[in-house]
């Protein structure tokens, strides 16, 4: 890396190079049998120069190639960007604990033994459930350097366990599922089976939707699914810098219910996006997006921020280019009531755990509709069963203008999400 | 860069001393480049070379799969998979027959879209971005070029040795416009492989796109409710895709006994006239190879004629297992990957019908164009469209804001009453399964009229 920092700095004003390397150990179950083990190394290397003032770009995967590495970038620097910022100089990080060795030392027979243990807990209760199980373990070592004597390095661990259950009776199908990942082994089946049972116990019965407004409660995994891809292209600097933010000019504003609170957070201890550093270099922090119900700020990477006049937030991500604002941990502030308080609240309305197809709409401007893939038909206080060929559309500024309520208790969705279930009067159902 | 043929050299020869029920190898080393904007301005430009590899390996009907990108120590490599497979293996090892291919597959088809310049790239992006910039109330616009060059070397311990290269383009443009707080979009997608020709000249459609999403301001949303609707080529062809393109993958279904029994070959989904077609033998489209990532080579395969189920996609073990023949379905987007079961280039084919003859009965119903986006349950499936207009007294009438509209395979595809004489493929889309995304397929379809499609609103 040295050398390629060195050999950059001879033909541009500045450089950085970054260079990450994983290994991933996937175990896959198909048709309730272990089917599969794969490991999965990779390593790319990546060079921004800043050239005339212009940013040029490239990344390879063959380390030893320094010199077409750096022509590379300097023939792209002839049209890139023009930089705006400053590359970070040297500084401290915070001390966030993101490695654990009981990862990496997790042997595969024991991963193999945790997605059989899974799959036994899922299938004891549902005998004629066809499950595809995952149990993977990933080393992440990442380091940047740059012209300006910053360092930055981490090296993180990340443990995930998953299900999908398919249940299949004539030509109606069920689909269930969950996913949970941390920063240290997941030694406990049973937390992930809790959440598929549940879903089994709910959807044991067919119940049907009409076509009309409905109240509408999102759970954890169908908020996460259905309002946050919106919310998060609204809260990127970049989007609001162009203009095309609907909450762009509404920084203080009241927008949403003062009951939400949103904020991004890589500070957290074993999460699987934490780290120390964005992948510029630039410290973590926590950075408060809706506060009340106000617009509180958005998500900057360090040429966004310039271009916007303001600081980078540490949001920088690189997803094979150039960084990119984008959120790493998103915690949705937990309310007062609780999940059961608001299914008997309802007269008649649906529960949403997952919704199809909701990012495919123009969520630029907060739209969503998608087919309900699980969700369930609420009717006098209790859930009845699960509803199918059912649509429901929204818009999510206006759903969550006035939320009726916030549930207490916020879950972890796939390990980077975490919040409660979501409460809303109500949403457009469309059904067949 | 690293020279691939010569480590494929090495590694032919060094799996042969390893005892596994089948090993292959792929190798592989790409080139890409891409431009963004964002706005007027350019946004990134970058380029990319990479080079890696996996081994694969069948012990008693377990896999083992290793991939890096450090070509080193690759005995050892060949042990790990080999060792992670005989963990695995329970049972006997089934793949279906093919006869051992060594071939060099001459480049000529495709043209290297990275010899052409960056500044002859940037040069026609800024064209079509000059126009987009052209339309009033436009508040901002994406524009995303890709191109790459790969080549692929595969080998297995039955003696096969492949050589193949493909290059790849694709073109997203996208107009935002905004309004009191409105925000709405239109996008155009495009791709080819390879030949840079196949996104020049489109400033009238760029033009119309950029117009069209300054219309969607002052556009009403349709009513939630079911409607006959009309699809054209390019969303008919992303309809044929989610709704029935994957359940025909054999890989959900051939250790599934219920979805076996309910994908039972002969039985019916649609009226006579529907026929659906995978086939990667096309020339020169994004879905098209002349060998699978597992050497097997591709053919074309029906899965829907005259309305009945007649074949599905194989994998060399789906097919086994299942005992049906290999279709050369199994790919895989890169060296990090193993080959999964995959579509290619999947279509309808075009009946008698005119677009004028298709809307002509329909009182009110939802003319539904262009690709957004698509997904699927197996069993439900989603898809939205672009572009939407009502259909009135069987004329297109006023523009709506983008629709999604929804469907179950089981009824969806019997209700498709009309097919068209127009077949389109369309190349702009990628598919994702399994972790692995974009991969170029392409998808195509005449117009086509489906009765009582849910379409969701306010």
């Amino acid at each position: 890396m040295e050398n390629i920092l060195a050999q950059a700095k001879k033909v541009a004003e500045e450089a950085e190079v970054f260079m990450v390397s994983a290994e991933e150990t996937p175990v896959q179950f198909e048709a309730n049998r272990l089917k599969h083990i794969q490991t999965k190394q990779s390593t790319h290397l990546a060079l921004r120069i800043i050239k005339e003032g212009r940013l040029g770009y490239a990344t390879t995967t063959e380390t030893g190639n320094a010199h077409s590495l750096v022509d590379n970038a300097m023939e792209t620097a002839k049209f890139g960007m023009r930089a705006k910022f400053e590359l970070p100089s040297p500084t401290t990080y915070p001390q966030i604990d993101i490695f654990d060795p009981a990862v990496e030392s997790t042997s595969i027979e024991k991963m193999g033994k945790l997605g059989q243990e899974l799959i036994a807990l899922i299938t004891e209760h549902t005998p004629d459930i066809i499950c595809e199980a995952m149990v993977a373990k990933e080393i992440i070592s990442l380091r940047i350097i740059n012209s300006r004597g910053g360092q930055a390095s981490y090296k993180k661990s990340i443990f995930s366990l998953g299900i999908i259950g398919s249940l299949i009776r004539g030509t109606d199908m069920l689909f269930v599922g969950e996913i949970q990942s941390s920063g240290r082994p997941l030694t406990q089946p049973g937390e992930v089976a809790k959440v598929v049972l549940q879903q089994l116990e709910l959807a044991r019965n067919q119940a049907s939707a009409p076509t009309k407004q409905l109240p509408v409660i999102f759970t954890p995994r169908g908020a996460a699914n259905a309002l946050i891809p919106s919310l998060m292209m609204a809260f990127n600097g970049k989007t609001v810098l162009e203009g095309a933010s609907p909450i762009g000019n509404k920084l203080g504003k009241l927008v949403f219910d003062p009951k939400l609170w949103l904020w991004d957070d890589p500070t957290i201890a074993y999460r699987p996006h934490s780290r120390p550093c964005d992948d510029e270099g630039i410290p973590s922090q926590r950075t408060p997006l809706i506060e009340q119900g106000k617009v509180a700020s958005f998500l900057y990477d360090l040429q966004t921020a310039a271009l916007a006049g303001t600081r980078s937030t540490g949001n920088g991500s690189r997803r094979g280019g150039l960084p990119t604002p984008s959120p790493t941990t998103l915690i949705i502030a937990p309310g007062k009531t609780t999940f059961d308080e608001m299914v008997s609240d309802i007269k008649e309305g649906l529960v949403i755990e997952q919704l199809m197809g909701a990012e495919q709409g123009n969520i630029l401007g907060g739209d969503f509709s998608g087919n309900v893939l699980l969700g369930y038909k609420v009717e006098s206080g209790k859930i009845v069963g699960r509803v199918k060929n059912t649509m429901v559309s929204g818009n999510v500024y206006q759903i969550l203008k006035e939320v009726t309520a916030i549930g207490s208790q916020a879950e972890w969705v796939g390990g980077v999400v975490n919040t409660p279930p979501i409460y809303c009067p109500r949403l457009s159902v469309a059904s067949k | 860069m690293t020279d691939i043929q010569a480590v494929g050299r090495q590694l032919a020869e060094a799996i042969k001393g390893f005892s596994a029920d089948y090993i292959e190898a792929r190798l592989e080393e790409s080139q890409k480049s891409y431009i963004t904007y964002r706005g007027r301005e350019l946004e990134s430009v970058g380029q990319s070379t990479a080079v890696g590899g996996n081994i694969r390996a069948l012990v008693k009907g377990g896999w083992g799969f290793v991939s890096f990108n450090r070509l080193s120590d690759l005995p050892g490599r060949i042990e790990l998979a080999v060792k992670q497979a005989t963990l695995v293996g329970r049972e006997e090892s089934k793949l279906a027959p093919v006869k051992p291919i060594v071939d060099i597959v001459s480049p000529e088809i495709d043209k290297n879209p990275l010899a052409i310049p960056l500044a002859e790239k940037k040069q026609l992006l800024d064209e079509y971005n000059d126009i987009i910039w052209r339309t009033p109330k436009l508040q901002t616009s994406v524009i995303g070029y890709g191109d790459s060059h790969k080549k692929v070397i595969f080998l297995n311990s039955s003696g096969s040795y492949i050589q193949q290269e493909r290059a790849d383009i694709t073109l997203r443009l996208s107009a935002v416009a905004a309004e009191d707080g409105e925000v709405q979009q239109a996008n155009l997608s495009l791709g080819s492989r390879g030949d840079f020709k196949s996104i020049q000249g489109l400033q009238q459609p760029v033009e119309e796109m950029a117009r069209h999403a300054v219309e969607l301001l002052s556009a009403p949303q349709v009513k939630g409710r079911e409607y006959t609707v009309v699809l054209d080529p390019v969303l008919a062809g992303v309809f044929v895709h989610e709704a029935f393109g994957h359940l025909s993958e054999s890989d959900f279904v051939y250790e599934n006994d219920r979805l076996r029994e309910i994908m039972v070959l002969g039985k019916k989904f649609g009226r006579p006239e529907l026929n659906i077609v995978d086939s990667a033998a096309l020339p020169g489209l994004r879905g098209s190879y002349k060998y699978d990532d597992e050497g097997v080579p591709a053919i074309k395969t029906y899965l829907i004629k005259e309305g009945k189920l007649v074949g599905r996609l194989h994998s060399r073990e789906t097919a086994a297992k299942m005992n049906e023949a290999p279709t050369g379905n199994a790919r895989a987007i890169n060296y990090h990957f193993p080959p999964i079961v995959r579509m290619t280039n999947t279509y309808i084919e075009p009946s008698s019908a005119s677009f004028d003859e298709i809307i002509a009965d329909i009182k009110e119903g939802v003319y539904a164009k262009n690709w957004f986006g698509g997904t699927t349950s197996m069993e439900m499936f989603t898809f939205s469209a672009g572009e939407a207009y009502m259909i009135r007294n069987g004329k297109v009438a006023e523009a709506l804001r983008p629709v999604v509209l929804t469907g179950n395979v089981f009824t969806t595809l019997n209700n498709i009453d009309a097919i068209g004489n127009d077949l389109e493929m369309n190349q702009g889309g990628g598919c994702g399964k399994a972790g692995q995304m974009p991969l170029p397929v392409s998808n195509g379809s005449p117009h086509i009229r489906i009765r009582q499609c849910l379409v969701g609103g306010r």
